[in-house]
């Protein structure tokens, strides 16, 4: 009961939240952000549901992604000839439908497999669909793309979606009612075999259930909740481009959900904000953001194998035994050289990088050409790096002391 | 007619064998660790803006065969400090680590060299036609990337099957816990494994980088491909990969020289359909438009219909 009543908090605080950010943060610049993360949480937490809850990793997710806003488009597109009319309430719904139905289809024989032969199958599907994308011009206009107009359908509640914040309502409701019915699914039977047979399908066939069918259904379901993101994307952008197919975005799915943590329900959602404050952060102050992201990335799957979620659930067990803030020193110890070395390598890739003779960084104003700069950067660099490697061993210590099953144990950790 | 023939023929050749040593390195490594690759395409790319840099100062043969060299030490470093620490996690996580890999490189190429295309020549020793058939030249420096390839292909073969050291490679993929047992040392030969590879893939670039340009994006052109000839050719088999990357290669090459599409195919047919449909494009589809699209069109029928590949041994 108790158990419940916490979960309803949780995501009566999610629903809060949606509802009250774009009252808090009300600039044009953070609406259309949160209208891209709206677009990327429920697209990364699609992508989880077969990565990280049926062990399928796919190169193509953005096939149904695309599909989905193309014929999102292309609804809209009808609506301005007045061959339909409807509230455009539903466009994520026709979004989502194209996905279901591509879904069948390619899940119909890709999901025989999963491993190898199933991450090829779908990378051979991308590249098909991408590839064809480019051929059929008629559909998917060449590499133009396809634009509609979302203003031609009936007002909603007195919402015209002239403006971006209307918009974001409307995307909000589709994020909360896609995250509730992906976690219900999470629960429901064919969510728990779906985690049997991405753990072992050999022992679920041996209980009676085919893991092939099983994948299927997960697989359908991501399809769909993928096709109403591109729903959404459409209707956000109005404007769709053989990119919102191809390798590109299904590679950039996969990064959210990975940097964000598979087999947590909320990693996705964690990734998919990060990845998308960070695209914006990042890419109006420098043109090598994707070089810093393509680092982290590498760098989450070497030492951050479960991503951010993980990390931060990794320290459970040390808030339960009440020894969280003794971490908090080793952590500064180790976090505030490893931040210098960071921002110093940084400013070195930045100096070697600048356009002009000065560059402006954190409020400094660097001599590009100035032999002093450099190496004062090198030296702090290598100061940071130095003192990182040496407070390792405490924080290491500190970490066993924390989670040590008893007082005793954990003072003889931290001896 | 012959004419078409024999150049298509001629220039698929080529391409297969190039497509082959990116394709037999991914392979061998496949077998070895049970983890395909994603960034091979990337050391390919390496290699061709190494050579190039390499040719600026010392010309080009320096850099065929330094850059080679360089890129498999490079190969070897990921092996040992990157896949073998995500190997604990299991092989999505590897198959990820190489897929951002990819990433990384790409970005990083576009750091140092900028991402404009690279004026990177064929030697002046080279460039002239070997002969000419019909009218058409054949350049000599495509007769020297096919002779690379098919020394490549007899050496490694050689190497694979003739010598100790293919012998222990060899067992060290079957049973590398007996290899190990008799006092080899295992990851080693997993790291130099990895490192040659790679160096192949590098020497495919250094080749291929002045006939198909080089320039950021030509790992990811690539790379899809070679994969698709790695599952098609049957993953881990050697021969196989040979197989389907002449396959690939040919089939490329015809397709764009044919000059029919279904326009004849709907005349020869006696059909008409009505113009001004969403999906009117597919009525005037001809085969060269779909020669890029059509390996992956072959990997997906061969993984429904044969997923072991065409000379693939076992199960996935």
């Amino acid at each position: 009961m108790k158990a419940l009543a916490a979960k309803s908090g949780v995501w009566a605080g999610y629903l809060a939240v949606l509802l009250l950010l774009p009252l808090i943060f009300d600039s044009i610049l953070a609406i259309s952000i949160f209208n891209q993360m709206a677009i990327a949480i429920v697209f990364a937490l699609s992508y989880n549901m077969l990565l990280g809850q049926g062990g399928m990793l796919s190169f193509g997710h953005a096939v149904y992604f695309g599909l989905g806003g193309f014929l999102a488009v292309h609804a809209l597109l009808m609506m301005e000839n007045e061959a339909v009319y409807f509230s455009i309430a539903f466009i994520p719904l026709i979004g989502g439908l194209t996905g279901l139905l591509a879904g069948v289809f390619v899940g119909s024989f890709s999901t025989r497999k999963a491993g190898t032969v199933f991450a090829m199958i779908s990378l051979g599907i991308g590249e098909l669909v991408a590839a064809s994308s480019l051929i059929f011009t008629g559909f998917f206009g060449g590499e133009a793309g396809v634009s509609g107009d979302r203003t031609f359908g009936p007002p909603l509640f007195g919402m015209d979606f002239f403006s971006d914040v209307d918009v974001y309502y409307l995307a909000a409701f589709w994020v909360f009612v896609s995250t509730v019915f992906m976690y219900l699914f999470t629960r429901t039977p064919a969510g728990r075999m779906a985690n049997a047979v991405r753990d072992n399908p050999e022992r679920a066939e041996f209980i009676g259930y085919s893991a092939r069918w099983v994948r299927f259904i997960s697989f359908c379901a991501s399809g769909m909740f993928a096709g109403i993101a591109g729903g959404l994307f459409a209707l956000n952008y109005e404007f769709l481009t053989d990119e919102n197919l191809n390798l590109v975005t299904s590679g950039r799915v996969l990064l959210m959900a990975y940097i964000g943590g598979l087999g947590f329900f909320i990693g996705p959602i964690i990734g998919a904000i990060i990845l998308t404050l960070m695209n914006f952060l990042l890419s109006n102050y420098t043109e090598l953001w994707l070089l810093y992201l393509g680092i982290m990335f590498v760098l989450t799957v070497l030492f951050l194998p479960r991503g951010f979620a993980g990390f931060i659930m990794m320290h459970r067990l040390a808030w339960l035994r009440g020894r969280l803030h003794t971490l908090a020193l080793p952590y500064l110890l180790t976090g505030l050289p490893a931040l210098l070395f960071v921002l110093c390598a940084v400013c070195l890739l930045e100096l070697s990088h600048a356009a002009e003779p000065d560059l402006h960084f954190l409020g400094l104003s660097l001599a590009r050409d100035s032999v002093t700069v450099w190496a004062a950067l090198l030296l702090l660099a290598t100061l940071g790096w130095y003192l990182t490697r040496k407070s390792v061993p405490g924080l290491r210590r500190a970490w066993e002391a924390a989670n040590a099953p008893d007082a005793e144990a954990a003072r003889e950790q931290a001896t | 007619m012959p004419e078409v023939l024999v150049f298509a023929t001629l220039n698929g050749l080529v391409t297969g064998l190039l497509l082959f040593m990116l394709a037999s390195g991914l392979t061998v490594i496949f077998s070895m660790m049970g983890v395909l690759n994603f960034a091979h395409a990337s050391f390919y790319m390496l290699g061709a803006y190494f050579a190039y840099s390499i040719s600026l100062y010392f010309g080009y043969w320096t850099g065929l065969i330094l850059a080679p060299l360089i890129v498999g030490v490079l190969g070897a470093l990921v092996e040992r400090y990157g896949l073998r620490r995500v190997h604990q996690h299991g092989h999505v996580a590897e198959l990820v680590f190489t897929f951002g890999l990819a990433f990384l490189i790409e970005e990083a190429v576009q750091f140092f060299w900028g991402q404009d295309t690279k004026n990177y020549q064929t030697p002046d020793l080279l460039d002239f036609p070997l002969f000419t058939l019909f009218g058409q030249e054949f350049s000599a420096y495509r007769g020297f990337m096919l002779a690379i390839s098919i020394g490549i292909f007899i050496g490694l073969y050689q190497v694979l099957t003739r010598s100790r050291v293919g012998l222990i490679i060899q067992a060290a993929i079957s049973h590398p816990h007996m290899v190990a047992n008799l006092g080899h040392n295992v990851p080693l030969i997993f790291t130099a494994v990895f490192g040659v590879g790679t160096a192949l893939a590098g020497l495919a670039g250094v080749i291929a980088g002045p006939v198909l340009t080089t320039f950021p994006g030509m790992a990811l052109v690539l790379g899809s491909i070679v994969f698709v000839i790695v599952v098609i050719g049957g993953l881990g088999s050697l021969p196989g990969a040979f197989l389907a990357s002449l396959l690939i290669g040919l089939l490329q090459s015809y397709a764009i020289a044919a000059n029919v599409g279904m326009p004849d195919l709907l005349a020869l047919l006696g059909l008409e359909f009505p113009r001004s449909h969403p999906l009117d494009d597919l009525w005037t589809l001809n085969l060269a438009q779909i020669a890029p699209i059509l390996p992956f069109l072959l990997l997906v029928l061969v993984l429904i219909f044969r997923p072991t590949g065409l000379m693939g041994k076992r199960e996935q």
